[in-house]
């Protein structure tokens, strides 16, 4: 059996520049006292800027709880922002009305993190990956199966036939993966959203699905954006890291020149406390910032991370919001240590 | 056999087969191993391998499909597979060796105070009174790094790493000999994390106790090993120390799955393993490696013998 059934990529014009820019954009959400009154917000995202190029991958590293999940949503225009503006393309996402809303849903593709619940348990594979389809209106059932072949070849699972009427608790982990995959594909997206994609994996399988989506991203020029926790996975699957902790970006900066130079306290702290397979890690404790991340409805004033850092400056620290700071090539940094560098 | 030793936990020939309709599920499958006093033992391996179900084996919390249940558990020299069900309940679970679930901070009851529910094990197994076992479980609160007020809280009150503490400190209040923890960190953040390991290891430094630590995270396992156990379709395949077996494992399982680990620093990509564990209800004949394995050769179609070199046990025929 031949692999290269030559799949004729539609889409061969390898575009370059901004897909996606993300300007001051805000995503509180309301909280209520008694089912009316206002009781606050929850500021799970407050004044994240970032651009993302066409065929680019970046990856946002942040603990749970750090709003990572609802700057994802926003992109996926599943939450509208408070404040701030997505534009994809030229077009800002506010202004796209429904229909425009539905295109754009379709041009954004969403890797689920754990792929048993992201899959509907009654559904087979071909109706699962049908779905889209249908809601984006491809009438024609040989025009939706030829699809169907076409973006499970790409996530590589051979024999097609032989998946397309089992069900998802038939598969194997990397198998459901795998179809979620296909499934966010199946729209020929622009952008692959993926939240911690390999989390809920084991090892030997993580490498082989992360390898997979470099693929997918390289022949159709996809852009990436990796939602996790672990440095060690994304370091080698994306270009820019975004580092955020209480709804901000603490540090962004290419990948190479953030192991090897990183300079926001808190990122320092997440890579000491990466583990590395080592025996002699069983004889020393690790370091880790005392406390916890801070409640979103009520963050410290000054820089977030104030009350956790070791070189917390009095006075400045915790009064006045750190600026963003150029401490290498492309290397943001919010955070005051660094503000002689700026000039 | 009744000899001394020094060893704490001697596991031999353990088997915990279930039954399903299509045959009998092989998840531990004739398993051996040996673990000392204040010693902590890594037991590795893929999901599915049968590392849970070893950890369900050693604490006998079967459920009822069960095919088989055979070997030989000696406990500080005293045999546990003879002993009869309420015995062992009231002996030895929770008295001798306690268990941190999967998934532990979720599985602790959202309606019950944590301190209620340290405590309760003190109640049940040491016959302690309730204000003694709240005062022993504020004790174990202070070793695990959960301030001592929190007794009075509700799960939900309490952070993830939090609630993870109240668990590890729920195994811990009737000061077991050994303690079997199930994933403890892998829904974790990568700080928090850090924080359990570290809680961990205090305590074994502080406490006489062991730990049977059940993982796929090889990273984080080497935290705290001193022997690691790997375990493949239900079977032990590697057992070595831990300053060994990091620096160069020798079954090429092993080895696979330590190139399999992203590394922060250095520039070797990681790799993953070709192919799937076989399904435990219908096992290959020979090793059960072999159709993933690199270094497969005819020797292979038969079941390979446990080599022991010094210290080190490994089930390929490759170090024959």
């Amino acid at each position: 059996m031949t692999e290269n059934n030559v799949v004729v990529d539609t889409r061969t014009e390898h575009k370059e520049g901004k897909l996606l820019t993300i300007e001051n954009l805000q995503v509180w959400f309301e909280l209520r006292r008694f089912g009316f009154g206002n009781a606050g917000y929850v500021k799970a995202v407050d004044g994240v800027n970032f651009d993302l190029h066409y065929g680019e991958a970046i990856a946002v590293v942040g603990e749970s709880g750090c709003g990572k999940s609802s700057l994802m949503k926003t992109i996926l225009g599943l939450n509208i922002p408070t404040r701030g503006e997505v534009t994809f393309d030229g077009t800002k996402i506010s202004g796209m009305g429904t229909k425009g809303l539905k295109w754009y849903r379709s041009q954004v593709g969403y890797v689920q993190q754990d792929p048993f619940g992201a899959l509907a348990p009654f559904m087979t594979v071909e109706r699962i990956l049908e779905e889209p389809l249908i809601i984006n209106g491809v009438k024609s059932k040989t025009e939706r199966l030829r699809r169907i072949h076409k973006t499970m070849e790409e996530v590589k699972m051979f024999p097609v036939d032989d998946f397309l009427n089992k069900f998802p608790h038939m598969l194997s982990g990397g198998q459901q993966q795998r179809v979620v995959i296909a499934r966010a594909m199946i729209m020929e997206p622009k952008i692959i959203v993926a939240d911690e994609p390999v989390s809920m994996l084991d090892a030997s399988v993580r490498v082989e699905i992360l390898k997979l989506m470099r693929g997918l991203q390289e022949t159709h020029n996809l852009a990436m954006i990796f939602i996790t926790h672990d440095l060690s996975t994304v370091r080698f699957f994306s270009e820019r890291i975004f580092v955020m902790y209480a709804g901000k970006m603490v540090e962004k900066s290419p990948v190479d020149e953030l192991l090897d130079d990183p300079r926001h306290p808190y990122t320092l702290a997440l890579l000491a406390a990466s583990p590395e397979p080592d025996a002699a890690n069983a004889h020393t404790y690790k370091e880790v910032p005392p406390g916890e991340p801070p409640s979103l409805v009520t963050p410290p004033p000054g820089c977030r991370f104030h009350p956790r850092c070791p070189h917390v400056i009095k006075g400045l620290c915790d009064e006045k919001e750190p600026p963003e700071f150029l401490t290498g090539p492309e290397h943001y940094t919010a955070c005051w240590l660094f503000q002689s560098e700026q000039a | 056999m009744s000899k001394t030793d020094s060893k704490l936990l001697r596991i031999e020939d353990l088997r915990l087969w279930f039954r399903t309709s299509k045959g009998p599920v092989k998840a531990v499958d004739d398993v051996s191993f040996e673990l000392g006093y204040k010693e902590a033992v890594v037991v590795l391996g893929e999901s599915g391998c049968g590392k849970s179900s070893l950890a369900k084996a050693i604490l006998r919390l079967l459920p009822r499909n069960i095919d088989s249940y055979s070997g030989k558990v000696y406990l500080a020299d005293q045999e546990l597979m003879g002993l009869g069900e309420e015995e062992f309940r009231q002996n030895v679970r929770w008295v001798k060796m306690s268990l941190v679930p999967q998934a532990a901070m979720n599985s602790l009851n959202p309606v019950l105070k944590v301190g209620d529910q340290v405590a309760e094990p003190m109640m049940v197994h040491m016959g302690a009174d309730k204000a003694s076992a709240l005062e022993a479980a504020k004790k174990m609160f202070a070793h695990v790094g959960v301030p001592q007020d929190f007794v009075n809280r509700y799960a939900f009150e309490l952070s993830g790493g939090m609630r993870q503490r109240v668990a590890i400190a729920m195994s811990l209040v009737t000061t077991p000999l050994l303690v079997v923890l199930d994933e403890p960190t892998s829904a974790l953040d990568v700080l928090t994390q850090a924080n359990i390991m570290n809680v961990l290891k205090r305590i074994k430094k502080e406490f006489e106790v062991s730990f049977i630590l059940i993982t796929h995270d090889i990273s984080t396992s080497s935290e705290l090993a001193d022997r690691v156990a790997v375990m493949y379709a239900g079977q032990i395949v590697e057992t070595s120390d831990a300053d060994r077996f990091f620096k160069a494992p020798l079954h090429p399982y092993s080895q696979k799955l330590m190139a399999s680990v992203p590394r922060l620093h250095g520039d070797q990509e990681p790799e993953f393993i070709v192919g799937q564990p076989p399904s435990l209800l219908a096992l290959p004949t020979g090793c059960r490696f072999a159709e993933r394995c690199p270094y497969r050769f005819e020797r292979c179609v038969e079941d390979p013998p446990v080599i022991k070199k010094d210290d080190r046990q490994v089930r390929c025929w490759l170090h024959v």
